[in-house]
């Protein structure tokens, strides 16, 4: 698709008053504060220009993202923010273009599009911001909810076991996987930076608690709660899945950091690729030519 | 030639009579790997090329392979409107062929059944001209091997040629352009197998026919394509360069030729994992500034519905295929049916207006997505097109049309703007104009597509008022659609016994059964309805004129009496005239059906 582009000039970085909007309806002390607030240093980092930032969520409380960001988005149904952002990522490959998503979003209702869009390696980042419960509908066991978790749906516990997000992305194929906390801001900020470097699909599970129906969830993973954090080790080969599912086995807080990271052709390029081999045989043809060539074949 | 003068000339062939005819219908019936549909596809196209008229319609069997297949071709010099009632020729392939099919046999008509495999019963002797051609020991003599099912369809072919003096170089120039590609070797083949048929004796057959050529006919080149065809091809028209979908009968066609077809113009087409996956990423597309579209049939459309909302409320434009079947649940997959007009004006939760329109015909298929895809554009909206499996699978040969005058260039706008709202409450028609990602908004305030309800910037509001007037907001863009809309003719006489409304496929065998009816000096009339949501202002005074009124549909008349366009007429129009004719075979309308139904309902009103 040919897209026109703006003209070229130097900008300033956004500032933090030109990027953010409406103020969060997030409970105070939520998780996600500190996701946006690295969002937009991200984005300041990174230098995007204000009209190519794109976010696009689906639903739940982490998923009004996009109305706290000024910029151009989307906040699309429950579970299909991901084949919607496929959509945007690949008819526009000019656009700085993020997700952001619950557990809910990416493991339940979205699994099946989690799995598709890692296999595909969808050009795009995907934050999960994961809080192991249902807080926009007050409280129900959601699919990463640990066994035993007491819920208004499990009010004797859980029964069901958790998914393990690293594990699934791992099987799944995704290119770039990553695991980081709200708790701590220098290493999710360097996490979502190298997920935005990344050529492919990228996934960011990021531990955010929600402070109103899963209170000191991820206290085991802070150590200002007492609390260890540890890190993928330095020696881990981030190309290895193997490696990186074990790594997954962990049992919680389990490793943080990437855990696997390959670079694997994009569905951006593959497609790009049959759209070059097509358009060798229309070279210099207008559209309804090209129409009028087919058109010719069917008398 | 049912319902057709013929013109009996003394001028023999090897002492068989030579019998002008204008019309012929031929149907072909054997299993779905027999390559019938290929046989029915080279004379649509041999007519095509000749001026003449063509319209076919096909049964395919929803399995895989095998299974009984039928392939039934109307060749015209007039204008041919619909398949034919009662076939001409009955080309019969095998025994379950032969029983299954001799009631489509006109009487009188011409049964020819390949003798290997069929044994005719002697009560039927007398009623139909029986022609026994070992077909199968025929093509095996004379293309060899032992594939006893390969090339015996081109052998018929031959056998058809001979028969309606059909032009044999043309046919021969045809099967070069289809099987060339293949390989010189198939192309013999097919050749020899064709060649075999076309000097068959004929040795019982007593009489041959011509076609006329047709008068008034303009001789400007046609185009032969399926209905799926025609209305893939319309999108690549109308501009549409993102697509999304997921496989299911009968709407994969148009998917497979989009995929195939739009990255020769700088698009893309994706298969998606599912249903949903695909309005979405079609969704998105489109968010990212130019149209796109998606399509299913069946149960496809009812997964699809939640995301179409979130289209109506975000104000997007797409367009959605709908490429009708039997329902509900898995239904009927291979059959027609007319049932899905009620989800795609009403489908999914909350007031959700969108739009709605029915092709005819292949030629209209092809016209309607472009339309469809204006429409979507120029109200931000989603776009229904409800077709279905009769038009999908038909082949017909229309008008080339005027490409360079129709092909339109929907490249986004991304200049930067001062300032931008989305869902701005004062715009003109009701609709602002999209800014996709990458336009730069000087004022610094970026719009965003929502699904909750909003402040003219897109974002939440919950306020009694704004609810009210953004939902005033969704609707009155139909409203205003609704003006724009061309009032459809009365085919027929202005005024009269009946009228006979219809929409979508059944438009041909309506306006048919209309002629029939006037030439026996029944005061009928036909009215066609292709915008099904909005509906077109002005029908209020067609219905005045006529003393009865009748919508024709291929669907249930429901717990209440009427059929799902019946009722939607009835409650806009508030008319007790209306009233409903349905049917839910899984087939198209016969032109007799509809008079004869017609007729009855006529004499029971009283």
């Amino acid at each position: 698709m040919s897209v026109i582009t703006a003209e070229t000039e130097s900008r300033q970085p956004l500032s933090k008053k030109e990027i953010s909007a409406d103020h969060p309806t997030w409970c105070p002390g939520c998780g996600d504060f500190s996701v946006l607030a690295l969002y937009f240093k991200m984005l300041a980092n990174k230098g995007y220009w204000h009209e190519k930032i794109t976010t696009v969520a689906g639903i739940g409380c982490s998923s009004r993202f996009p109305y706290f960001v000024q910029g151009h988005g989307a906040h699309f149904i429950h579970g299909r923010a991901l084949p919607f952002a496929s959509g945007i990522s690949l008819s526009r490959p000019d656009l700085n273009l993020f997700v952001f998503g619950g557990d809910g979003d990416a493991f339940s209702i979205g699994g099946n599009h989690l799995n598709h869009a890692a296999r595909k390696n969808i050009n795009l980042t995907y934050v999960i911001m994961d809080n192991f419960v249902y807080g926009l509908t007050k409280k129900q066991t959601s699919p990463t909810s640990p066994l035993g978790f007491k819920s208004k749906t499990d009010v004797t516990g859980s029964v069901d076991r958790p998914i393990n997000p690293m594990k699934q992305l791992i099987s799944a194929g995704a290119t770039f996987i990553a695991r980081t906390t709200a708790k701590n801001p220098k290493h999710l900020l360097s996490v979502m930076e190298a997920a935005a470097d990344h050529k492919g699909f990228s996934v960011v599970e990021c531990l955010s608690e929600c402070v109103e129906f899963y209170p000191g969830a991820f206290d085991p993973a802070d150590p200002r709660k007492g609390g260890e954090f540890p890190e993928v080790p330095e020696s881990h080969d981030k190309t290895n899945e193997l490696k990186a599912y074990e790594l997954a086995e962990k049992a919680f807080p389990g490793y943080f950091g990437i855990f696997y990271q390959k670079s694997v052709n994009t569905k951006n390029e593959m497609e790009d690729q049959i759209g070059a081999r097509a358009k060798l045989k229309t070279q210099g043809l207008k559209d309804w030519e090209i129409l009028k060539q087919s058109f010719s074949r069917m008398k | 030639m049912s319902d057709t003068a013929i013109e009996e000339s003394p001028a023999s062939q090897g002492g068989k009579k030579i019998s002008k005819v204008s019309d012929i219908v031929i149907r072909l019936a054997g299993n779905s790997q027999d390559g019938i549909q290929s046989i029915g596809g080279f004379l649509a196209r041999l007519a095509g090329r000749s001026e003449q008229e063509v319209m076919t319609f096909m049964t395919i069997p929803s399995t895989i392979s095998g299974g009984p297949s039928i392939f039934q071709v109307r060749i015209g010099s007039g204008e041919v409107l619909s398949a034919g009632d009662d076939a001409d020729v009955l080309v019969a392939f095998y025994q379950h062929s032969y029983e299954n099919h001799l009631n489509s046999l006109r009487e009188g008509g011409l049964l020819v059944y390949d003798s290997d495999h069929v044994t005719p019963k002697e009560e039927h002797r007398s009623k139909f001209h029986h022609i026994p051609i070992p077909i199968s020991s025929m093509t095996v003599e004379a293309i060899g091997g032992s594939g006893k099912d390969k090339g015996k369809n081109i052998y018929t072919l031959g056998l058809i040629t001979k028969m309606f003096d059909l032009n044999r170089d043309k046919l021969v120039q045809l099967i070069s352009e289809r099987l060339k590609s293949k390989g010189e070797d198939v192309f013999n083949t097919a050749v020899t197998a064709f060649e075999a048929g076309f000097s068959n004796a004929l040795e019982n057959v007593v009489e041959t026919f011509e076609l006329v050529h047709s008068s008034g006919k303009s001789l400007s080149e046609q185009v032969v394509m399926t209905g799926n065809e025609a209305l893939a091809y319309g999108l690549i028209a109308a501009g549409v360069r993102f697509g999304a979908g997921y496989p299911i009968t009968p709407w994969s066609d148009i998917m497979e030729l989009l995929r195939k077809e739009l990255p020769k113009y700088g698009g893309k087409f994706i298969q998606c994992e599912d249903e949903i996956a695909a309005v979405s990423m079609a969704l998105g597309a489109s968010f990212a500034g130019r149209v796109s579209v998606t399509g299913s049939s069946g149960p496809g459309i009812s997964l699809k519905t939640e995301a179409i909302g979130w289209g109506v409320m975000a104000e997007m434009p797409l367009v959605v295929v709908d490429v009708q079947r039997g329902g509900p649940s898995t239904g009927l997959p291979t059959n027609v049916e007319q049932s899905d007009l009620n989800i795609a004006i009403y489908g999914g939760h909350g007031d959700s207006p969108r739009v709605v329109l029915a092709p005819a015909n292949v030629e209209d298929a092809f016209y309607t997505a472009i339309e469809a895809v204006q429409i979507a554009t120029k109200y931000n909206v989603p776009v229904f097109i409800l077709t279905d499996q009769s038009i999908a699978t038909r082949i017909e040969a229309f008008e080339e049309p005027d490409l360079e005058t129709i092909c339109q260039d929907l490249t986004p706008d991304l200049t930067p703007v001062d300032s931008y709202k989305p869902y701005d409450l004062e715009a003109p028609n009701g609709t602002t104009p999209r800014r996709a990602p990458g336009t730069r908004i000087l004022d610094g305030k970026y719009p965003i597509a929502t699904g909750l309800e909003h402040d003219e910037m897109g974002h939440p509001s919950g306020a009694p008022a704004m609810h009210k007037k953004m939902v005033a907001k969704r609707r009155n863009k139909l409203r205003q659609l609704a003006s724009e809309i061309k009032t459809p003719e009365v085919y027929g006489g202005d005024s009269g016994d009946a009228l006979i409304v219809g929409w979508g496929s059944t438009m041909g065998p309506i306006r048919e059964a209309t002629d029939r009816a006037r030439s026996k000096g029944l005061k009928f009339s036909a009215l066609h309805i292709k915008h099904i949501n909005p509906l077109p202002e002005g029908l209020e005074s067609a219905f005045e004129n006529f003393k009865h009124v009748f919508v024709v549909e291929l669907n249930d008349e429901g717990p209440y009496g009427y059929g799902q366009f019946a009722s939607l007429l009835r409650a806009r129009y508030a008319n007790p005239k209306i009233q409903s004719i349905c049917k839910t075979d899984g087939l198209t309308y016969k032109v007799k059906e509809i008079v004869s139904l017609v007729q009855e309902r006529i004499q029971k009103n009283g």
